[in-house]
């Protein structure tokens, strides 16, 4: 039995049609050049050293005692923070789900969970210090404590915790939707009290997902560089260790070695994630409920659960709204009246606000399209064609989800800055914006792209077949038939991909050049400088540019999305 | 419509065409179609038939190009198609899920090929009001899909596909998602506009009745092979399997010896009674060799006297007729006596007779 003939016929198919060709041959030369080889080029440069092929540079590193201490203090915080995100998260998971609860309450959920999104990654960290820190409004003006360090390891995690359990909320509410509600009911008429179901039925059954939200969560965190960064004080973890060894001791082969490490263990959970607890989670919980659930009204179950709740949402808001009033006092700490407009004048006027907001807004424009469009053809390639490279294409474009963007900056300092292998070859991108708009592309394709998938999965196959069949090439089959079905799904690609580049901070922190000014950069320079009004009053206009496009997106795909098309038509 | 015969229907030739696939829990290579044989004249209307896995939808999806076979060469037209890919080939196919673009109204749906092939404007709005006034569906034009029942959608798949003059119309098990009275109209109909249109069409299904109803010829397939190829009749009467007698319809196997064998006529001997099988020409088996009968359920005949005595086993009144199991020596067989207001019933544990026209029964 040969099937040689249907592979050659294939390639001869996919030779008769260049665009798919094309587009091919040039998305694996992307992924290949500013994803795999900049992960590449780091692990041959802490091999390969002046005596050649050595293990000397990680010989070297490990006795470093700091980096011993940031591999422990990383693994200790990912370890707290992904179980307490996952408890909290799966708290407000249940209540949603389970519980009867008012329309108000509903509201607050919705905030806290779409509040992290359109935020930058530190601004619990600067709200922590301003509430809770030796100056803090809660710490020294309500409770007359002068001394709280607020910094270093608690810091860490609470920060951490408050900002990725929202992940885990909405991970695990997904699946409790899908438990069929019979089963629990089956297990109530045969006697079993709303605890015992829950420990018995809901909760084993729910367990691969906690495990998923769990890891999920423990990646974020030990890929976290800017909380550590601005609230861990000495507590230094991987991510804001390697970015000190580049910038403070100068030692870039350190660094890669570091990065290595950093990577090999972000990649491993992710690799369990993945490849057992998501299929694990997948094969539980696949099926969908075949009926709406009777929601828990017993008041001694649902008062303390809702007050909970609540209480840690209105928190978690409030954490998030002092980051605006912050901007507004005269003094943060000292003096709070009259308020002021201040510090968002010296955005500008001082402290070159409008150049850095207009970098940072135009690199991340130019960067949101290209990667909502280049995650879009990814997914269609993966779940509708059929060619050689495939695989390589999904796995590096799912992999890039596992790189944290401090290993990546790492990357593409050793990988570009001298040129390919330092040969020289494109050297000349390193320092410019494009490198800037690659990591931006590179930082959220996987996102956009596993949304793109799941989106894409929807679509019965025959619609872009029949289409093909009828006599379109693939261009017009993707621009005619997939792209208008997939539009909604497209448009929050580049919204999510507009927000997560204006707020990125870890990769690009260590590419930036003195020729463009970042927003995020800019904040996290102040806040380590400890002027934080300033770093609140950049905050604040930072989440009202990235708030306004989430709505703006909403807008559109309420007046001109797909779905909006077909619910007219009913 | 006079006009609106297709200009030219192709012929189709699948010579010695296979596919391999991989199974995927052993690993294994395995053949999904294995050296298949077709020639099918332009203009005539062929179904593949078979249960799930025999491969007649991948040998369908070979020849609209989604899946390239691993050994022999498709011809549409009298031109080797192997390496031309789906939009290149001169196919139009209906899907089983209509897979109508719910983006697009009705027109465009309609007009979705036509505007790929670059015709005039209002060429397109003379064709497609055309083909949609012969699927019965003028008026809606305006309407998106999803405002469609399951039959309007199936009526805009087949104008979809009919509308760019294939050479070949391709279905692939395009009723399935229809209730059965629904299916039974629709199948008409494709079959009326099929011949007024005198397209050359291919067919898949598993719904034998279906199958039978709608075609010039049948190829049943199984396990990747063609188990049989004919006319509805020539497979309905004179199956080469028991296989193929079991897929179509109901069907009892009598066994039994031959006894005597003449030119047209061959005598079977049947738990001691000798029945006569009517054999075309050529009676291969010889005496003494073992023989199956193949009997329909509507040709035989429960009465006081006949050819072989049985004892009744079921007896049920279905309204078009009477449902009988009765028992021949240790094989079960099943009757159907149409109209039976006028005829003598036979209750279970009653003692009875059956007999066949020897024209009726076929011999394996």
């Amino acid at each position: 039995m040969a099937r040689g003939q249907s592979a050659a016929l294939d390639r001869k198919k996919l030779m008769a049609d260049p665009i798919m060709m094309t587009t091919i041959v040039l998305l694996i030369t992307f992924l290949t050049l500013f994803i795999l080889y900049p992960l590449a080029i780091l692990l041959v440069d802490s091999l390969y050293g002046e005596t050649g092929l050595s293990l000397e540079t990680f010989q070297r590193i490990f006795q470093m005692h700091t980096f011993r201490r940031a591999i422990t203090n990383t693994l200790k915080v990912g370890f707290v923070v992904g179980i307490l995100s996952t408890l909290v998260g799966l708290l407000f998971a249940y209540v949603e789900v389970y519980v009867r609860m008012r329309k108000a309450v509903g509201g607050l959920f919705k905030v806290v969970s779409m509040l992290p999104v359109v935020s930058p990654p530190f601004v619990l960290s600067l709200s922590m210090i301003m509430l809770f820190g030796k100056a803090g409004l809660i710490t020294r003006f309500l409770l007359g404590i002068y001394d709280n360090n607020i910094y270093g390891y608690w810091g860490i995690v609470i920060v951490q915790t408050l900002t990725f359990f929202p992940v885990c909320y909405m991970m695990l509410k997904g699946l409790l939707k899908n438990i069929d509600p019979s089963m629990e009911e089956a297990a109530r008429d045969m006697g079993a009290s709303r605890w015992t179901v829950f420990t018995t039925v809901t909760l084993p059954l729910l367990l691969p997902g906690l495990g998923n939200a769990f890891l999920v969560t423990f990646i974020e965190s030990i890929a976290d560089f800017a909380n550590p960064m601005i609230i861990g004080g000495s507590y230094d973890t991987l991510a804001t260790t390697i970015y000190l060894q580049i910038t403070g001791a100068m030692d870039k082969q350190g660094a890669a070695a570091m990065a290595v490490v950093l990577l090999c263990i972000t990649l491993a959970m992710f690799a369990v994630q993945k490849y057992y607890l998501e299929r694990k989670t997948v094969s539980t919980l696949s099926g969908k409920a075949s009926r709406v659930r009777m929601l828990i009204e017993d008041k001694s179950v649902t008062i303390p659960l809702t007050l909970l709740c609540s209480l840690a949402a209105v928190f978690v808001i409030m954490m998030y709204i002092c980051v605006p009033i912050g901007a507004l006092f005269p003094t943060w700490g000292y003096k709070f009246t009259p308020l002021t407009f201040k510090w968002f004048q010296q955005v500008f006027t001082r402290y070159r606000g409008l150049q850095a907001f207009r970098d940072s807004f135009v690199l991340s424009l130019i960067a949101s399209p290209i990667t909502a469009l280049l995650s879009m053809i990814i997914s269609y390639l993966v779940v509708k064609r059929q060619f050689r490279g495939k695989g390589f294409i999904e796995a590096v474009s799912i992999l890039a989800m596992a790189v944290p963007g401090t290993v990546l900056g790492v990357g593409y300092i050793r990988g570009f800055a001298n040129g390919l292998f330092h040969t020289g070859i494109l050297s000349g991108i390193y320092g410019t914006g494009l490198i800037l708009v690659i990591v931006f592309v590179v930082r959220s394709l996987p996102t956009g792209t596993r949304s793109g998938i799941s989106a894409l999965r929807q679509i019965d196959k025959s619609i872009e077949e029949s289409a093909y069949d009828m006599g379109a090439d693939s261009l017009k089959v993707f621009t005619s038939v997939t792209l208008p079905l997939i539009k909604d799904s497209f448009l929050s690609g580049l919204v999510t991909a507009f927000v997560r580049s204006i707020t990125a901070i870890s990769a690009i922190i260590l590419l930036v050049t003195p020729s463009y000014l970042l927003i995020t950069v800019q904040i996290n320079e102040f806040a380590e400088k400890g002027a934080y009004s300033i770093a609140c009053a950049f905050a604040t206009i930072l989440i009202l540019i990235t708030y306004g496009s989430v709505v703006l997106m909403n807008w559109v795909i309420k007046h001109f999305g797909t779905s909006k098309q077909m619910k007219e038509a009913e | 419509m006079a006009d609106m015969r297709v200009k030219q229907p192709k012929g189709v030739k699948l010579n010695h065409i296979s596919k391999i696939y991989k199974d995927p829990k052993t690993g294994k290579d395995f053949y999904a179609v294995h050296d298949v044989n077709i020639d099918i004249e332009p203009g005539t209307f062929v179904t593949l038939l078979g249960p799930s896995g025999c491969g007649k939808t991948t040998t369908l999806r070979m020849i609209a190009g989604f899946e390239s076979p691993d050994e022999g060469e498709i011809y549409l037209g009298g031109e080797p198609i192997n390496a031309l890919t789906p939009n290149k080939r001169d196919t139009a196919m209906v899907f089983q899920s209509y897979a109508l673009f719910p983006h697009y109204n009705v027109f465009d749906n309609v007009a979705y090929g036509l505007r790929l092939r670059k015709v005039p404007k209002d060429e397109i709005q003379r064709r497609v009001t055309e083909i949609l006034a012969l699927v019965e569906l003028s008026g809606m034009e305006a309407r998106m899909t999803n405002q469609l029942s399951g039959g309007q959608q199936q009526r805009v798949a087949l104008a979809r596909a009919l509308v760019v003059e294939p050479g070949v119309l391709l279905f692939d098990e395009p009723l399935s998602n229809l209730d059965a009275k629904l299916r039974v109209q629709m199948r008409t109909e494709i079959r009326r506009i099929q011949q007024k249109l005198g397209i050359t069409a291919i067919y898949v299904t598993h719904d034998q009745s279906e199958a039978m109803s709608i075609s010039d010829n049948i190829i049943l397939m199984k396990g990747g092979v063609i188990a049989q190829m004919g006319s509805p009749t020539e497979i309905y009467y004179r199956p080469n399997s028991e296989f193929v007698a079991d897929f179509i319809g109901e069907c009892n196997f009598l066994k039994g010896t031959v006894k005597t064998t003449a030119a047209n006529e061959t005598v079977i001997d049947v738990n001691g009674h000798p029945v006569s099988v009517a054999t075309d020409g050529a009676g291969k088996a010889s005496p003494g060799a073992e023989a199956k009968i193949v009997l329909r359920p509507e040709a035989i005949v429960i009465a006081d006297k006949g050819m072989l005595p049985c004892k009744v086993e079921l007896s049920c009144f279905m309204g078009a007729y009477q449902n009988y199991h009765v028992r021949v020596g240790d094989t079960l067989v099943k009757i159907t006596d149409n109209c039976p207001i006028n005829k003598k019933i036979f209750n279970v544990g009653d003692d009875a007779f059956i007999s066949f026209d020897k024209q009726c029964a076929h011999l394996l």
